[in-house]
């Protein structure tokens, strides 16, 4: 089963345009993708994380708020019990945060520099030490 | 007709034979074809056989003359340099009016406001959903008593003051008016802009509060008001800035900014104005990007485009109405992160750029624009760019100084061409406000913006420091504009103080009478201006008519 990603845009921010080529850049490596669209509220990205059973959650955020949205969305996520479902980040995001960030169980930032490559092989890496099994979704099981 | 006479072309083809083959024999060019930002392929080299279609007094001319290519007035920067017009807004009003004060102490001659999140989007800062975004990336404005602060200290009469908002832009005139109102300034005095541009909202930038077509009314009902009252007031900022920063082409930045002007006309001409009575008052906004030769040709493009969209679509008569006039701001996407200093050298490049393109005034952006909003110290050098282009280059001493230059007036007509032939595809997909319904120009602008995307990772064109010549070892560190965290809770303890001392009874009898009026077809600036004077909050006034217009949402394509 291909990997499942949601790309998601938290927060008011409307700067959609790395998110979108990002999800079009997973689509074409072969990944499942799908796209939140814009302002959503940290329990809008979980509920969404959790029917689409998803593999990755990829957060794209350059309103600054990244240290208000980040912690609640780990927080809801393990509320919900599927902390395997492995967070990323995009966005501007300042260096000094990262290590906080990396901390509450984010992943992988993938700053502006980043290169589509970078980041199939990055989430690839990061799906495979997750070790989620994705043939449960073949199988038509859902949560 | 024989004749001998070489022709221009017959020259080149004989340059070609003779001089380049047996050059590039021996050293080839570097690239198969060389592009424009935008994508279109560039010339090795362009001659009069290249502009042969177009003719100097029907698409050149004069400055100050139909079509305005060279610029919308007859002395341009002569008379005076472009409005230096640096945007701000950080935390509350207090705080961005102590940033404003500094700029105008630099030398600065306009104002331009950011707001935060929640008051871009009609969110009062106790809302639910302003959390963690208050006083962030703009300044926070909840009520009237914020902008009182946020302008005090300054002559609304002597400097022209820019608000970027949009879908909520009706309710903050209406405080702007309020505040020139209590502190005895002359309406018809006052000048200045609002965004208001809510079109490009749905396709670029994605602040949006209604669905399209009561939006479509309420910047309607902002036109009409300022032509009765505001003579001296911009009520709409077209706007390509969002659209090419969201990855379009120069091509696509001008034709869908063009095609939302022409789509506000059509509105207001409809409800029953003459378009000579309002069209003088719509003025644009463009980025200025790295492409230094394609983004000259645009903004000259952009007139000349305007003035004969205006002229033969709308019959209109005056020369003010023909003329666009747009703002320019040096482009955020082509700053880096890495080594951000060079972005001081990127923004010098594209000012010039719009100072050669004929605009009317400019932000030029701090060398820390990828990191965070801009701390003093990138504002200053920001400011003294524009003040060495004005005063050291020497650059204003003539007008449209580049025009006669092949390449030039050859991508000019090109982007020119290019915006008639998408209006054409507009018209037959039913207008703007259909398309956007269709999200023809999202669709449109996510394939470009890939395309972009994909050229520039197949290195088409280097970044420097960061896809050539990148140095591992020395990244200068910065000092950052730093998120002031204490600056919500006062603006929390604001806006508790407003709610406190105001008649909660009058505020309510107040949002009634709008939505009275939001139901009929009169202009809802006059309530909200009676709203907004009795305290009612920017959010409260957004919510009260929510079930009257509608909540937008956008179903997203990539």
């Amino acid at each position: 089963m291909p990997i499942k990603v949601l790309v998601a845009k938290p927060g008011l921010d409307g700067h959609d345009r790395g998110a979108k080529i990002v999800a079009r850049a997973l689509r074409d490596a072969g990944m499942e993708v799908v796209y939140t669209g814009l302002h959503q509220t940290p329990e809008m990205i979980v509920t969404a994380a959790v029917q689409e059973d998803v593999d990755v959650v990829g957060v794209s955020i350059l309103s600054g708020a990244h240290m208000t949205i980040f912690p609640k969305i780990m927080a809801l996520l393990k509320e919900h019990d599927v902390d395997d479902i492995a967070v990323v980040g995009g966005g501007v995001i300042q260096e000094a945060d990262i290590p906080k960030l990396k901390a509450l169980g984010v992943r992988e930032i993938f700053n502006a520099e980043a290169t589509t490559q970078e980041l199939i092989d990055g989430i690839e890496r990061i799906v495979g030490e997750t070790g989620r099994d994705r043939s449960r979704r073949e199988a038509g099981a859902a949560r | 007709m024989q004749t001998t006479e070489k022709t221009i072309a017959d020259e080149q083809r004989e340059w070609e034979q003779l001089t380049l083959l047996p050059f590039t024999a021996r050293r080839p060019e570097s690239r198969e074809a060389f592009r424009t930002q935008g994508g279109a392929v560039l010339e090795r080299v362009y001659t009069p056989a290249h502009v042969a279609d177009i003719d100097f007094s029907r698409d050149i001319g004069f400055p100050g003359q139909f079509p305005y290519t060279r610029g919308p007035y007859p002395t341009m920067y002569r008379a005076q340099p472009w409005t230096m017009r640096q945007i701000a807004g950080f935390g509350t009003a207090d705080d961005t009016n102590a940033r404003f004060r500094f700029l105008i102490a630099q030398g600065q001659t306009g104002i331009s406001t950011d707001f935060d999140m929640p008051t871009l989007m009609g969110y009062d800062s106790d809302d639910v959903r302003s959390e963690g975004e208050v006083g962030r990336e703009g300044v926070a404005i909840d009520s009237v008593d914020d902008m009182l602060d946020l302008y005090a200290g300054i002559d609304l009469e002597q400097i022209s003051v820019s608000m970027t908002i949009n879908p909520s832009a009706w309710i903050l005139l209406a405080m702007y008016l309020v505040v020139a109102e209590e502190r005895g300034f002359d309406r018809t005095k006052l000048s200045g802009t609002i965004q208001n541009d809510i079109i490009k909202e749905y396709v670029a930038q994605k602040e949006w509060v209604y669905p399209p077509r009561p939006a479509m009314r309420i910047v309607r009902d902002t036109i009409t008001y300022s032509a009765q009252h505001l003579p001296r007031y911009n009520p709409v900022n077209v706007s390509g800035y969002h659209t090419r920063e969201a990855g379009s082409t120069a091509i696509q930045e001008v034709a869908f900014t063009l095609a939302a002007g022409i789509a506000y006309v059509e509105e207001v001409v409809k409800a029953g104005i003459d378009v000579d009575d309002f069209a003088p008052r719509l003025s644009f906004f463009f980025v200025s990007q790295i492409d230094f030769l394609e983004e000259v040709a645009k903004f000259r493009a952009a007139r000349r485009v305007w003035a004969r969209a205006m002229k033969e679509r709308f019959g209109a008569r005056k020369p003010e109405s023909m003329r666009l006039r747009f703002h320019c701001q040096t482009a955020g996407v082509s700053c880096t992160a890495r080594e951000p200093l060079n972005n001081i050298a990127r923004t010098a490049i594209e000012a010039l750029a719009a100072v050669c393109g004929g605009a009317q005034s400019l932000h030029t952006n701090g060398y820390d624009e990828a990191l965070s909003i801009p701390s003093e110290p990138a504002m200053k050098i920001a400011l003294r760019t524009q003040q060495i282009i004005a005063e050291e280059v020497g650059i204003g001493g003539t007008i449209d100084p580049l025009a006669g230059s092949y390449a030039l007036e050859r991508l000019t007509a090109d982007i020119e061409k290019g915006c008639f032939d998408y209006f054409a595809e507009v018209d037959k997909r039913g207008g703007v406000v259909k398309c956007l319904e269709d999200n023809y120009f999202q669709m449109e602008l996510a394939d470009a913006a890939y395309d972009l995307h994909r050229r520039k990772e197949a290195s088409e064109r280097h970044i420097v420091s960061v896809t050539k010549y990148r140095d591992d070892s020395a990244n200068p560190v910065v000092e950052l504009h730093h998120a002031d965290e204490g600056a919500a809770d006062r603006q929390l303890a604001r806006l508790r103080k407003t709610k406190a001392a105001r008649d909660a009874n009058a505020v309510s009898r107040a949002l009634d009478e709008i939505v009275r009026v939001a139901k009929t077809d009169e202009n809802l600036m006059p309530a909200t201006i009676a709203a907004v004077k009795a305290r009612a909050t920017g959010g409260e006034i957004v919510n009260a008519l929510r079930p009257v217009f509608g909540t937008y949402v956008e179903t997203p394509v990539f």
